[in-house]
């Protein structure tokens, strides 16, 4: 960790500490004043108003001037501190985050994709981003940077890791029934480590393609491989298993095989499995051989 | 609704009304009592829909994973709790209850200057809450879009939105009719010697509030056309694929809906500012200051609404003028706080159920709104935009605050309306529930949006467990104290102990007239002669 180094964290936190620190001033101050007055001046120890006195044109003066000079402070360094979120540092690692409904995938320059967002310590990471479909957005609370996702248009956002670890990277724009399961992290590791996890090139340590055109898709945000219910069935044992699924409203009891598997790629909503909500798009991109993979991969997921 | 007993209440009183016999007494009266009464049951009857909704939410966030419901139903239950809350409850709730019941007595009218449209307004506004609960059950579902019905999500769900959205359209109306109807009320109605500086407070902020809806529902309205038309015609407005903007949308949107905030807040703020004088028995500090930093909001608010939108992709000019426009407006909002707390100073002061709901106002209220100077600073709303802290947030100002201030209203104003008043020990009962569960509530939730949980969420990591549970349980308790705070009062409105003209000692035009008031509310015309706070030339003791 290196304690000198410029972090979005270091630019935004004082700017907390100032805001909050003279609210809780201001926060103490007119509680103790009104149970204090409410103390001292309650009916059964002051029967009667001493006082009648309904305004006092210095008061005024002081409380309106005192909150503008304190308002403008906090605006000044509100301001300051939000300039630093967006002047990207030059020699920044620059990386495209794809959002669509409900899944992330990184891409890095030289083609290597990842659901989840590897960045090497003490390097900056500029993050274009981009959305396939309606408006997500790319938060990351432990480096207080968040930027919404929107289709058609060109926003970034970036940030430098100090350390080593892993933080949690939400989607922070509702954007529909797997919004809060659109959860990745940031994966901060040392330089090295990350150059070797970055010429690692796919397909090298094979898991088998299948699982890889899920991954990169986005399926696994949806669907888990483990038997949990997400957002979708999960895909263990589901080579060969019986589902109840709702074609036109009619429900029908079908085995999955690899016609099945086919259309629920490219025409998802014409057979829902029972008991799940038809909200998966449909994937045109993938092909023949592509389903082909996946399918190869479900046969061994047991 | 009407009191019983075995003496009935005066013959003159606005209950005994002849004419129409029945429900239609009520349902076609044009009496602005009665039908400030029909829109208080509304408002408040989906006002508690509305917490009966939230209080599911609370308990679905729990425990992480799902609790009691799955991610659909929690979706749509988040757009319904919002939508009801804001636009069935807290925007037409001042205006439309306590606005109606007591603003032309306040200003010694016999009615609102059109009456009709006022009655016309209760019923669009019926007519809009009835459309919108019948896209509940009808078509694709309730809406899950979130009460903001951003774009272009909101055109490819396959939930019931545009029958929901029209139904909103038509509330909107309403709420001009009824913008309209006060404005030229209070310009035109005013009693001999009921000069503007002698307006009650409540007064000022139900005008300020007047010209917020007639200048910025319109935009709504046009907005959520245009909603309609995305779904319906595809017209591609909002879409960038069909050179659309997105962000368009959400102008438009804020447009009309960061003013609203101030529908829902500034009528509150009338409400705190005649009640505290009446029970620290001496004048406001800074009458003129009160109205005038009304108008101020109403004006500068008008020109905020960018600041929900630092993280959407506009661009950074704009920030920075946003930014600096939200600071702007916090200034008058802190004046008010003063002048509030000053007027206690030498007053002689009772701490009855109106009164602790007053103070406590100005509590919460100091807590959204110090909580909003996070959100207003560009850097730091960076990191909470969007977050539990947000949730927080809004709830302090427009439950915490808008939401006090209604409670204080119903304990202050309605045993006018009905002869009979609550008993105060389970009042302050209640009130200290209400106090202690809200913030264990609410508080939570700023705290788990500092530690980076987003709103809207259905499910959450193991790390915010803690603090959920602990949020939901302060919903019970909160819960608890209204069930007590209602069952107590609406007993005390029919059997309670029967109250004078004038149970506080106040000094405006309402306490001057019998109770329950007759349906011409004055027998001669008035003639106001002192201030709506100056209780020695009111001849109070
Ligand atoms: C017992 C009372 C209440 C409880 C327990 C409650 C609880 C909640 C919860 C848990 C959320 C959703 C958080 C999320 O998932 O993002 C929420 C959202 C909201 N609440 Fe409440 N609430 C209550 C009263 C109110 C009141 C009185 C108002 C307004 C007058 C209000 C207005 C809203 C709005 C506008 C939203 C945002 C909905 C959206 O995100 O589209 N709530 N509330
Ligand atoms: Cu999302
Ligand atoms: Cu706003």
């Amino acid at each position: 960790m290196d304690p000198n180094l410029y972090t979005t964290t270091r630019a935004v936190d004082p700017i907390f500490m100032l805001i909050f620190g003279i609210s809780l001033v201001l926060l103490m101050g007119i509680t103790a004043t009104m149970v204090g007055f409410v103390i001292r001046y309650r009916r059964s120890r002051a029967p009667e108003p001493t006082s009648q006195v309904a305004s006092n044109i210095w008061l005024e003066i002081v409380w309106t001037a005192l909150p503008t000079i304190i308002v403008m402070g906090m605006f000044y360094y509100g301001w300051a501190g939000y300039l630093t979120l967006r002047n990207v540092p030059k020699d920044a690692l620059e990386v495209t985050a794809t959002a669509r409904m409900w899944s992330w995938s990184f891409a890095y320059a030289n083609g290597k994709t990842s659901p989840k967002l590897y960045v090497p310590v003490g390097k900056p990471v500029l993050v274009h981003l981009v959305s396939e479909d309606v408006i997500h957005g790319f938060y990351v609370p432990a480096f207080r940077v968040k930027r919404d996702v929107v289709p058609g248009m060109k926003n970034h956002v970036w940030f430098v890791a100090d350390k080593p670890g892993s933080s949690d990277l939400f989607c922070s724009v509702y954007c529909g029934l797997g919004h809060s399961a659109m959860v990745s992290t940031v994966e901060a590791v040392p330089e090295a480590e990350f150059q070797s996890w970055l010429s690692h090139v796919e397909g090298e340590e094979k898991q088998g393609e299948g699982r890889e055109l899920l991954e990169k898709n986005g399926c696994l945000g949806c669907h888990s491989l483990d038997g949990s219910r997400k957002v979708g069935p999960t895909f263990k044992g589901i080579w060969g298993r019986n589902v109840t699924v709702v074609t036109g409203g009619v429900e029908r009891t079908i085995t999955v095989d690899e016609a099945y598997v086919k259309r629920s790629i490219r025409e998802p909503a014409a057979d829902v499995v029972k008991g799940y909500p038809s909200v998966m798009p449909p994937y045109p991109a993938l092909s023949d051989k592509d389903i082909e993979e996946i399918v190869d991969f479900f046969k061994e997921l047991k | 609704m009407k009191p019983t007993d075995q003496t009935p209440p005066p013959a003159a009183s606005f209950w005994n009304d002849t004419g129409r016999s029945g429900i239609t007494a009520w349902l076609f009266s044009t009496d602005h009592k009665r039908i400030g009464l029909l829109y208080f049951f509304s408002v408040f009857g989906f006002f508690l829909v509305g917490v009966v909704l939230g209080l599911l939410l609370r308990i679905e966030l729990m425990a992480p994973g799902r609790t009691i419901m799955g991610p659909q139903t929690y979706n749509a239950l988040f757009t319904v709790h919002g939508v009801v809350m804001v636009f069935l409850f807290i925007i037409p709730g001042f205006q439309g209850s306590f606005g109606n019941l007591i603003m032309p007595i306040q200003i010694g009218a016999r009615d609102v200057a059109f009456p009709r449209l006022n009655l016309f307004s209760w019923w669009l506004y019926m007519g809009g809450a009835a459309i919108i609960l019948t896209s509940l059950f009808t078509g694709g579902g309730p809406p899950d879009t979130g009460w903001t019905f951003y774009l272009p999500f909101s055109s490819r769900t396959g939930t019931n939105v545009s029958l929901a959205v029209f139904g909103v359209f038509i509330v909107g109306f309403s709420s001009i009719a009824t913008g309209v109807n006060f404005v030229t009320t209070i310009h035109r109605l005013r009693a001999e010697g009921m000069t503007w500086g002698r307006l009650p407070l409540f007064v000022w902020s139900l005008y300020a509030t007047a010209w917020v809806q007639i200048l910025a529902t319109p935009i709504l309205g046009i907005t959520l056309v245009l909603i309609i038309a995305e779904r319906l015609l595809g017209t591609g407005l909002f879409d960038p694929s069909r050179g659309g903007d997105p962000l368009m949308y959400q102008h438009l949107f804020w447009i009309y809906s960061h003013p609203a905030v101030y529908i829902m807040i500034l009528p509150a703020m009338g409400v705190i500012s005649d009640i505290i004088p009446v029970f620290a028995r001496k004048p406001i500090f800074g009458y003129k200051m009160i109205a005038f930093s009304s108008l101020a909001i109403a004006a500068a608010g008008s020109l905020v609404w960018g600041h929900h939108m630092f993280t959407s992709g506009m661009s950074d000019t704009a920030i920075l003028v946003f930014s600096f426009l939200t600071f702007v407006v916090a200034i008058p909002s802190a004046i008010k706080v003063f002048n509030w707390v000053s007027t206690l100073y030498r007053g002689s002061i009772s701490l009855e159920a109106p009164m602790l709901f007053s103070l406590s106002f100005i509590l919460l209220f100091s807590i959204g709104g110090l909580t909003g100077l996070i959100q207003g600073a560009a850097a730091t709303d960076i990191h909470v935009h969007d977050t539990q802290f947000v949730v927080g947030h809004f709830h302090y100002v427009i439950f915490g605050g808008s939401g006090f201030a209604f409670f204080a209203a119903m304990h202050y104003w309605l045993p006018k309306f009905y002869g009979r008043r609550y008993a105060e020990k389970p009042a302050i009962i209640a009130w200290a529930l209400m106090f202690v569960g809200f913030n264990i509530l609410y508080f939570s939730m700023i705290v788990l949006g500092l530690e980076g949980m987003p709103r809207r969420y259905y499910d959450y990591l193991p790390e915010f467990a803690p603090l959920n549970l602990l949020s939901t349980i302060g919903s019970w308790i909160l819960a608890a104290g209204l069930v007590l705070l209602l069952v107590n009062l609406f007993r005390g409105l029919r059997s309670g102990e029967r109250v004078g003209s004038n149970p506080w000692g106040g000094a405006t035009l309402e306490w001057s007239i019998p109770t329950p008031p007759p349906t011409e509310n004055f027998e001669e015309e008035p003639v106001v002669s002192h201030g709506p706070y100056d209780f020695r030339g009111a001849g109070i003791p």
